[in-house]
């Protein structure tokens, strides 16, 4: 995870179109300046950052189903809980199942467990479009490889 | 079957929106009139596309929009929205 830069997936582990769901892993840094501020003596994962990391694994999800050709923009969280602390150094493995593939948006439903422990859920909301900058479909290309990214899933169908 | 599209599409906005259900009638703007912006109109289309087994094409309606080669009235006024939908389900089927 390079939590100063909002890149919180690691590893795509496995990817599956057909049932539309996909699972990521995510390792929480030891240190971060944000576990000094959130909070002295007690650091935590901060709850929107768990949100985050559900977005992104919903977001390599689309970006499986629409080919590369689309990026999804964070638009709506629904029903999020926050069930447990997350601490530094903790491994989560987030999970996102695509509800439905509309016109120019996505809806999914995503959980965070750490160690088979469900803690954190929400149904988010993406917003669907064209690479608004070729740069940033470079930056996500680049990205892709780094975790993994499963590039047999555009080929497929 | 125009009723029926329409009365679903009523109680779907009525339940998504909290608007009253008396408020929402065929010649109501979804936008103008009803105050509904394009990320509640999402959860609409959402529950349009499941309701109705279909996919009603945003991007495409929003692009003729802003190309000036449709007026809004014709994709958000709930009786043309209605026929949109009605049209879709026939192509569907055919």
């Amino acid at each position: 995870m390079r939590i100063e830069y909002f890149q919180l997936i690691d590893r795509i582990a496995d990817l599956d179109l057909d049932g539309r769901t996909i699972r990521v892993d995510a390792q929480v840094p030891n240190q971060s300046t944000i576990f000094e501020g959130h909070f002295p003596g007690h650091p935590l994962m901060p709850g929107v950052l768990l949100i985050e990391a559900m977005a992104q694994t919903s977001g390599w999800l689309v970006i499986a189903a629409t080919k590369f050709e689309r990026m999804p923009f964070l638009a709506a969280v629904k029903e999020a809980k926050l069930r447990s602390f997350v601490i530094p150094g903790q491994l989560l493995s987030i999970t996102a199942k695509l509800l439905h593939d509309g016109s120019g948006f996505a809806m999914t439903k995503a959980s965070v467990s750490v160690g088979g422990k469900t803690t954190c859920e929400a149904e988010l909301t993406l917003r669907v479009m064209p690479f608004p900058d070729p740069r940033l479909r470079v930056n996500m290309e680049e990205m892709a490889a780094r975790i993994g990214f499963p590039k047999q899933a555009l080929a497929h169908g | 079957m125009m009723s029926s599209t329409f009365d679903t599409v009523a109680n779907i906005i009525a339940e998504t929106c909290d608007i009253p259900r008396e408020k929402i009638q065929p010649e109501s703007h979804a936008i103008d009139d009803l105050g509904i912006d394009s990320l509640d109109f999402l959860d609409i289309a959402f529950a349009i596309d499941k309701a109705f087994g279909i996919k009603l094409p945003l991007e495409q309606w929003t692009q003729e929009v802003n190309d000036g080669k449709a007026t809004t009235e014709q994709y958000f006024v709930l009786k043309n929205l209605c026929a949109r939908i009605d049209g879709l389900v026939a192509a569907k089927g055919a």
